[in-house]
C-alpha cells in the first residue's frame, strides 16, 4: 500500500479518521468497483481532498427503506467521512427545518451550486390524476423531480421504486407510478435498484465519481456493472449444492439446516443480477440466501410481478439450448452463466481501459459494453414465469 | 385568525402536511394531511397469501419488519397455523430489536432537534458538559476532552457555512431552553446514536440477511434454520458450513453475536437514551401540560409469552378512555372501523359511515385542491389517511398508550419505572397525558423491552440446545389443504402503536387485504361527526412564539413518531361477504 503523504494524512485526521481504517476503506472501495488494488491510493487521495459534494435527496412514493439503508452504511468511521464528504442539504427525513424553511434549503442549494449538485431520488413518481398521489409543499412530486434533476450533475435513483416504479407500479397499483428514467429520460442517471439498494453500492458509486470525475460504466438500464453485472446464482456460496443436486425441499428441513440450495423453494438467484453474495449487508455480515430465505430478485425490473409467486420454483431455464431438461439444468445454467461472465468480462475490460487511458476514454466503445449488458440480460429474461414450477421434478443429478 | 401550513413536515416517514389556525400566540385548530398514497391494498388481491408479508413489509422501511410480522400473523390466523416456540421467541427478538432501533433513532435523529439547539452547543464549556454527563449516567464517553472534540468538530462544520441538514434550522428560537452544556451532551449522543444504530442493524441482518426489509419470515414460522445437528454439537466434519466467512444466526457464534449486540443495546438505552430523555423532560416540564389531545388510549398488546394461543402478552391489550386510569376496557378487533368522510376515498353511498376492515371497500378519489395549492381551506377531503375509530371514538396509540394501559392494568415492571420517572421530575401521573409524556413513555418502554430481549434470546438458546430445532410449522403450507374461503387478522403493536392486518382468502389467493396502521390512528383526519384525529387534537392549544418558525408544532407532532408512509393505504375492492366466524373465534390474538 502506498504511503499516504503528510498533507493527506493530516486532512484525514482532521476528519476524525484513522489512517488504517481509511486505507482499509479505500481498498474495499477498489474491490467493490472491481478495480485493481493499485487504485486504492488514488481513491484515498480523491476522497480525502474532494470538496463536499452538495446532495439533494428526494423521497416520493417511498417507505424510507433506502434512507434507512443509507443510515446503515458500514465501516462507521469512514462512512462518517463519506457523510462529511457530502453536504446533505435537503433530505426530508434528516433535516432540521420544516415547511417553508425546508423549501428554502432546497431553493438555496439549487441557486448556490450552479455547477451542480448530486440528486438522489428514493421512491416512485406517480403520474396518474395529475400527480395528486404524491405532493410536497402543494406541488406534484413529479414537478419537484423534474426541477431538481434539471440542475443536477447527475441523479442516482436508489431502490427499485425510483428505478422502475417498484411496488406502487406492481399489478393493481392505481397511481401510475414510474421510475426516474421514465419521467426524465434525458437525465444523467445511475440506477441502483434493490429493495432497498445495498448502500455499499451507493458509496462506491459516489467514490467512483470523486475519484474519476465520472460515474461507473452502466448497462442498458443504467445500472453500474460493478454491482449488477454478475448473476447472484453464479456468486452464491450455496452454488455447489445446486450442482450436486442438494436442495432444500421445505422450510426447516435437514437440507435447510445443512445450508443446501434454495432453488426448489423459490430462490430467484438464477435470474437476478446483483452483488449481494459478495458485497453482502452490514459489513459482510449476511445476505438473504445465507440467512436461509431464497432471493426474491428485488434488483430486477418489475420484480414484484415478474418474480412472484416468490415461493414457486423457477421454471427450468431453457431458452438457450432446446435439449435442456431438468436433468441437466445445472449444466445449462453454467452455460448461461458463461455467457454472462463473458459479457461481464468485456465490461470490466472496457472499464479498466477507460481508467488506464483517460485520454482515449471517448474512443473506447461504451456501446459495446452496453450491448454486452443487453446480452447478459437476454440470457435470463426476467419475464413472467410462464409455467408453474413442477415441484415433482426429479432431483438434478450430480455431474 | 391566521392560517399556517407546514409542508413538508420533516423528520417523519412519508409525506405530511399540517395546517393550523393561530390566534393570540397559540394553535386554535389543526388539520393533518397525508399527501402521498401508494395503494398497497389494491396490489395484494389476487396474489399468493404466503407472499403477502414481502409486499406488506414495504409499507414501512423505517419500522421495517413490523408489517411483515403483522402479515404472516394474519395469514396464519386465517389458515389456523400455530407457530413453534422457537419462532415465537425469534419473532419477539426481531420485533423487540426494532422497538429499540426505532425509539433511539426517533429520539435522537427525528425528535431531539425540536428540544436541542445545535448551534448553542458551541457555547458549552466541555468541562461543564463532562461534569453534567457524569451526573446523568456511567456512560464512559464523558471526558472534558471528548466533549471538547465534539464541540470543535461542530464548530469546524458550522464555519464552513454549509451545514447540510442543519441549515435553516430554528436555532436561537426562544422556545429552546437547554443549557449549552446539555445541548452539547445530547449533540454528542446524536452522533453516537448514529453509530450505534448502524452497529445494531447487524442484528436483523443476522436473522434475515439484510436491513431494512430482512427476508426473515415465512408463513408458519421463520426462514432461518439452526446448523445441522444444532448449534452446540460440532458436526462440522460431516457437514462443513458452506460459508466460512461469517456465522449464521442460529449457530453458536451467531447466537453469541446476537447476545453481544443486545447487551450493547441495553447499555446504550440505560446509560444514554433514558438519561437524555429524562434530562430534556426536566428542562421542559411545562410540556407535561401541553399536547395531551384526545385522552383515549388504545393498545392491542405485543410480545406473546405463551405457546398455546399467544394470549399472554408482555405489553397488555386494552383501552384507557377519557384518561380514566382506574379502568382498562377490553379490545376486540370487531370494534375497529374506518370512515373516509374527509379522506381522498369514496365509499359506495355514504363516505361518512364506519366500515369494519373485513367489509372495507375503497377507491381513491382525490377531493383536495387543484395542484399546485397553498391551502387546504375549503376542501372537505384533505388527507390520504383514513379515519379509524374504536366503537366510534378517536384513539391515540403508541408507546404512551401501551405504557398507560400496562400501568392501569397494574403491571408492576411498568409501574415501577413510570412512577420513578415522574417522581424524579416532580410531576404527577397526570403529566403523562402530554407531549412530554410521549417522550418519557417511549424511553421507558425501551428500557422495559431491552431487559426482555436478553431473556428471549436465553430462552431461544436453551430450547435449541435442548434439541428442539423447529422454527416453522408447515402443516398448512400447501394451498391444496386450505379451505375455499378463510379470513383472519392480527392485532399487534408496531413501535409506533397499534397495528392490525385483515386478510380474506378465497380459492388460494388473497381476496381482500386491509391494514390499519398506528399512524392512521394518530394522523387521522376528522370523521363524519367532525371529531379530530390524535395529532390534530393534540395541537389545539399548543403555544406558538413565532408562527414563521413553528418549532412548538413540530414538538407535539414529532412526539407521536409520525410515519405517513405507513398510514396511507387503500382497502381492496373486494365485495363484502360473510365474516369467517370460525376464524374470529380462533383469533385469540
Amino acid at each position: 500500500m502506498t504511503r499516504l503523504d503528510d498533507g493527506l494524512y493530516a486532512a484525514l485526521l482532521r476528519r476524525g479518521v484513522s489512517r488504517r481504517s481509511f486505507i482499509r476503506f479505500s481498498a474495499a472501495m477498489a474491490a467493490a468497483l472491481a478495480l485493481p488494488a493499485s487504485y486504492a491510493p488514488r481513491i484515498a487521495r480523491a476522497v480525502a481532498t474532494a470538496p463536499r459534494l452538495p446532495v439533494v435527496w428526494l423521497r416520493g412514493q417511498d417507505c424510507a427503506g433506502n434512507t434507512t439503508a443509507f443510515l446503515h452504511a458500514s465501516e462507521p468511521t469512514v462512512s462518517e467521512l463519506v457523510l462529511d464528504l457530502l453536504s446533505v442539504d435537503y433530505h426530508e427525513t434528516l433535516m432540521a427545518p420544516a415547511g417553508d424553511a425546508a423549501t428554502l434549503s432546497l431553493a438555496g442549494t439549487m441557486e448556490q451550486h450552479p455547477d451542480g449538485y448530486l440528486a438522489i431520488v428514493e421512491g416512485a413518481i406517480p403520474l396518474a390524476a395529475g400527480g395528486v398521489y404524491c405532493t410536497v409543499g402543494g406541488r406534484a412530486f413529479s414537478e419537484v423531480v423534474r426541477e431538481v434533476c434539471s440542475g443536477a450533475i447527475a441523479t442516482i435513483a436508489v431502490g427499485s421504486c425510483a428505478f422502475d416504479g417498484g411496488s406502487p407500479a406492481a399489478r393493481g397499483g392505481p397511481t401510475g407510478a414510474v421510475g426516474v428514467a421514465q419521467l426524465v429520460p434525458d437525465a444523467q442517471l445511475v440506477n441502483l435498484p434493490g429493495c432497498p439498494m445495498n448502500v455499499e453500492n451507493l458509496t462506491a458509486t459516489i467514490v467512483h465519481y470523486l475519484t474519476f470525475e465520472e460515474f461507473p460504466l452502466t448497462d442498458a438500464r443504467r445500472r453500474p456493472f460493478f454491482a449488477y453485472g454478475g448473476l447472484i446464482h453464479n456468486q452464491c456460496e450455496r452454488r455447489a449444492h445446486f450442482e450436486f443436486g442438494e436442495f432444500v425441499l421445505s422450510w426447516g428441513d435437514e437440507a435447510a439446516q445443512k445450508g443446501w440450495c434454495l432453488y426448489k423453494v423459490g430462490c430467484k438467484g438464477p435470474e437476478a443480477f446483483a452483488n449481494c453474495p459478495t458485497e453482502r449487508y452490514a459489513a459482510g455480515t449476511s445476505w438473504p440466501v445465507k440467512a436461509g430465505h431464497g432471493c426474491v430478485g428485488c434488483t430486477m425490473p418489475g420484480f414484484w410481478d415478474a418474480m412472484s409467486p416468490f415461493y414457486r420454483r423457477l421454471p427450468a431455464p431453457v431458452p438457450l439450448v432446446p435439449t435442456v431438461t431438468v436433468d441437466n439444468v445445472g449444466q445449462a445454467l453454467v452455460g448461461g452463466v458463461a455467457v454472462v461472465t463473458v459479457a461481464h468480462g468485456a465490461a470490466s475490460y472496457v472499464r479498466s481501459r477507460r481508467v488506464r487511458a483517460a485520454e482515449r476514454r471517448e474512443a473506447l466503445s461504451a456501446e459495446a459494453a452496453v450491448a454486452a449488458g443487453d446480452e447478459a440480460e437476454a440470457a435470463f429474461p426476467a419475464g413472467e414465469p410462464s409455467s408453474p414450477g413442477s415441484d415433482d421434478a426429479p432431483t438434478v443429478e450430480a455431474g | 385568525m391566521a392560517r399556517l401550513a407546514i409542508d413538508p413536515v420533516t423528520r417523519v416517514g412519508g409525506h405530511l402536511r399540517i395546517e393550523v389556525e393561530v390566534a393570540d400566540g397559540s394553535v386554535r385548530d389543526a388539520w393533518s394531511s397525508g399527501t402521498a398514497f401508494r395503494g398497497m391494498e389494491l396490489i395484494l388481491p389476487g396474489r399468493d397469501p404466503r407472499d403477502a408479508w414481502l409486499f406488506a413489509e414495504r409499507i414501512c422501511g423505517a419500522s421495517t419488519t413490523v408489517h411483515a410480522l403483522a402479515s404472516v400473523r394474519a395469514v396464519e390466523n386465517a389458515l389456523g397455523t400455530r407457530i413453534p416456540r422457537n419462532a415465537r421467541l425469534l419473532r419477539n427478538l426481531v420485533a423487540g430489536a426494532q422497538y429499540l432501533t426505532d425509539h433511539v433513532v426517533h429520539f435522537y435523529h427525528l425528535h431531539a432537534l425540536d428540544w436541542v439547539d445545535v448551534v448553542d452547543a458551541l457555547r458549552a464549556d466541555p468541562a461543564g458538559a463532562s461534569k453534567l454527563a457524569r451526573s446523568m449516567s456511567d456512560w464512559p464517553l464523558s471526558s472534558p476532552a471528548y466533549f471538547g472534540e465534539v464541540r470543535d468538530r461542530i464548530a469546524r462544520f458550522v464555519e464552513t457555512g454549509r451545514t447540510g441538514p442543519f441549515a435553516n434550522g430554528y436555532w436561537g428560537h426562544p422556545a429552546y431552553r437547554l443549557p449549552p452544556e446539555l445541548n452539547l451532551v445530547i449533540v454528542a449522543h446524536y452522533l453516537e446514536a448514529l453509530t450505534w444504530q448502524r452497529t445494531f442493524s447487524r442484528f436483523l441482518v443476522l436473522v434475515g440477511g439484510k436491513n431494512p426489509h430482512p427476508q426473515a419470515f415465512v408463513v408458519g414460522g421463520m426462514a432461518a434454520a439452526p446448523p445441522w445437528g444444532g448449534p452446540a454439537q460440532n458436526r462440522a466434519g460431516e457437514h462443513p458450513p458452506v460459508d466460512q466467512k461469517a456465522p449464521v444466526a442460529l449457530s453458536e457464534e451467531g447466537l453469541a453475536d446476537m447476545a453481544a449486540l443486545l447487551a450493547e443495546a441495553r447499555t446504550f438505552v440505560d446509560q444514554v437514551y433514558v438519561p437524555d430523555a429524562m434530562a430534556i423532560a426536566g428542562s421542559y416540564r411545562d410540556w407535561a401540560a401541553i399536547g395531551g389531545g384526545i385522552g383515549n388510549y388504545l393498545s392491542y398488546g405485543e410480545f406473546p409469552e405463551d405457546d398455546a394461543d399467544g394470549s399472554t402478552l408482555l405489553l397488555p391489550r386494552g383501552r384507557v378512555m377519557g384518561r380514566g386510569m382506574s379502568l382498562v376496557e377490553p379490545v376486540d378487533q370487531g370494534g375497529v372501523a374506518e370512515t373516509v368522510a374527509h379522506s381522498h376515498y369514496a365509499y359506495e353511498g355514504d363516505d361518512g359511515v364506519l366500515r369494519h376492515p373485513l367489509n372495507g371497500r375503497t377507491e381513491p378519489a382525490y377531493g383536495g385542491p387543484e395542484l399546485p395549492f397553498t391551502t387546504l381551506e375549503g376542501s372537505d377531503k384533505y388527507s390520504w389517511l383514513k379515519a379509524p375509530r374504536y366503537q366510534e371514538a378517536p384513539m391515540e396509540v403508541g408507546p404512551l398508550a401501551r405504557m398507560l394501559v400496562a400501568y392501569a392494568e397494574g403491571r408492576a415492571d411498568v409501574g415501577v419505572v413510570l412512577e420513578r420517572a415522574m417522581a424524579a421530575l416532580g410531576l404527577g401521573p397526570e403529566g403523562l397525558f402530554s407531549t412530554l409524556g410521549r417522550v418519557i413513555a417511549r424511553a421507558l418502554e425501551a428500557e422495559v423491552v431491552a431487559g426482555q430481549l436478553e431473556r428471549w434470546l436465553t430462552d431461544l438458546r436453551a430450547t435449541i440446545a435442548g434439541g428442539d430445532l423447529a422454527l416453522v410449522d408447515l402443516s398448512r403450507w400447501d394451498p391444496a389443504g386450505w379451505p375455499r374461503e378463510a379470513s383472519g387478522w392480527s392485532l399487534g403493536e408496531a413501535p409506533g402503536g397499534a397495528l392490525g392486518h385483515w386478510v380474506r382468502i378465497r380459492d388460494q389467493v388473497i381476496e381482500t387485504y386491509q391494514v390499519v396502521d398506528p399512524n392512521t390512528w394518530n394522523g387521522s383526519p376528522r370523521d363524519a361527526s367532525g371529531r379530530r384525529g390524535a395529532w390534530e387534537e393534540a395541537l389545539v392549544g399548543t403555544p406558538l412564539a413565532d408562527p414563521a418558525r413553528p418549532l412548538e408544532i413540530l414538538r407535539t407532532v414529532h412526539s407521536f413518531d409520525p410515519c405517513t408512509a405507513c398510514a396511507a393505504h387503500a382497502f381492496g375492492p373486494g365485495a363484502g361477504g360473510t365474516v369467517g366466524i370460525g376464524s374470529a373465534e380462533r383469533a385469540a390474538r
